[in-house]
């Protein structure tokens, strides 16, 4: 498995999609490749998916540590791991200063759960966003 | 330290800085050599196991054969007693002592063995669990530095394409405008189709002269001289 293979099929679901979406691929140059994805109305929020040796990646970025309310943190933190396992197949993670959303799947996965991981992981990220604002600027 | 705690350590640290590798090269080339030894000590050891197991087994068989030897001469020598014969049973018997020697041995080989076979097999074990935990926390490091590398390679992009990501909130709003203006346009496209079909059954009412009527200059006129 790699980018361009997820990139071609997802670019080419059109009506075959089992999702419901639209996605437009784009690849990123880079030591370990990348692959942005942008949902078709959402493109606010893209999906990257990077591949290593033995799992694929899929990340949404959430918001940074800027805009959360800092007399606020805890109880977000608080709010995000008790919504980390009723959230199907995402997780919630930081990468440096920037609070994610994330699903890692076995390198060995279908073309097809990766699609869905992608959407179920978009829709979670809009969720998460939905409803976290009141801890946020 | 932990690879779970180096990792922590380095991250907090700032190595979170593009390029910047969470473990130094080498050490992660010590784990993979470590790996690499500890799959080639399983190989060893359960080559060995197989070798101490064929010979467990081997022992067990001579013993057995021992035993039922020792127990057809009691029969032969218990035989020589009902005859009378006791120079011969002291023969008998004679051999059948060798026979509980050379039983002995065969018993102490055979529990050697079994010994050697278990702690073999502890080995094993033990050198799987440390390999599996060897390749989790390569996996870790991996992982890590993947991510950072991606990371770098996403914030690289967006200074390059000179567009930054939204604010959480901004890019949440803009969605849900798009969204909504994409329901209403799915709304009004309805609304037309629901209109369509009905608007023009009242069209082939009026050819037909029924319902309500247009008004003209002719129909007033045709009303007036009526009253």
């Amino acid at each position: 498995m790699n980018i361009h293979t997820i990139a071609t099929h997802l670019n080419k679901l059109e009506e075959g999609t089992g999702t419901g979406l639209d996605f437009d691929c784009t690849p990123i140059d880079g030591e370990i490749d990348v692959l942005q994805v942008e949902i078709i109305g959402r493109e606010e929020i893209p999906i990257f998916v990077s591949i290593s040796d033995n799992q694929i990646l899929c990340i949404a970025y959430l918001w940074g540590e800027d805009e959360v309310k800092s007399d606020l943190k805890l109880d977000m933190m608080e709010s995000m791991l008790e919504m980390n396992i009723p959230m199907p197949l995402s997780s919630f993670a930081k990468v440096a200063d920037k609070y994610v959303v994330f699903g890692a799947l076995s390198i060995n996965s279908s073309l097809a759960d990766i699609e869905l991981e992608i959407a179920t992981l978009s829709d979670n990220s809009l969720e998460v966003i939905n409803e976290m604002d009141n801890y946020l600027n | 330290m932990s690879i779970f705690k180096k990792i922590i350590t380095a991250v907090r640290g700032g190595a979170s800085e593009a390029g910047e590798a969470i473990i130094d090269a080498n050490s992660t080339r010590i784990f993979e050599q470590e790996i690499r030894d500890s799959e080639k000590h399983i190989t060893i050891a359960k080559r060995d196991l197989t070798e101490v197991v064929a010979k467990q087994m081997q022992a067990a068989r001579e013993l057995a054969q021992t035993q039922a030897s020792i127990k057809e001469h009691e029969g032969y020598a218990m035989q020589a007693l009902n005859q009378g014969n006791e120079a011969l049973a002291i023969e008998v018997a004679e051999k059948i002592s060798e026979l509980e020697i050379t039983a002995a041995d065969q018993q102490q080989s055979n529990e050697s063995f079994l010994k050697s076979s278990d702690r073999l097999k502890e080995l094993i074990k033990k050198s799987e669990r440390q390999l599996t935990e060897y390749k989790r926390q390569l996996t870790m490091v991996k992982t890590t530095e993947s991510v950072q590398k991606a990371t770098s390679a996403i914030t690289d992009n967006f200074s390059a394409s000179n567009s930054k990501l939204l604010n959480a909130k901004d890019s949440l709003d803009r969605i849900k405008k798009k969204q909504a203006m994409f329901d209403d346009k799915l709304k009004a496209a309805e609304q037309l189709e629901s209109e369509t079909p009905d608007s023009s059954l009242q069209s082939k009412l009026q050819e037909a002269g029924i319902g309500a009527q247009k008004t003209n200059a002719q129909s007033v006129l045709d009303r007036l001289k009526n009253k």
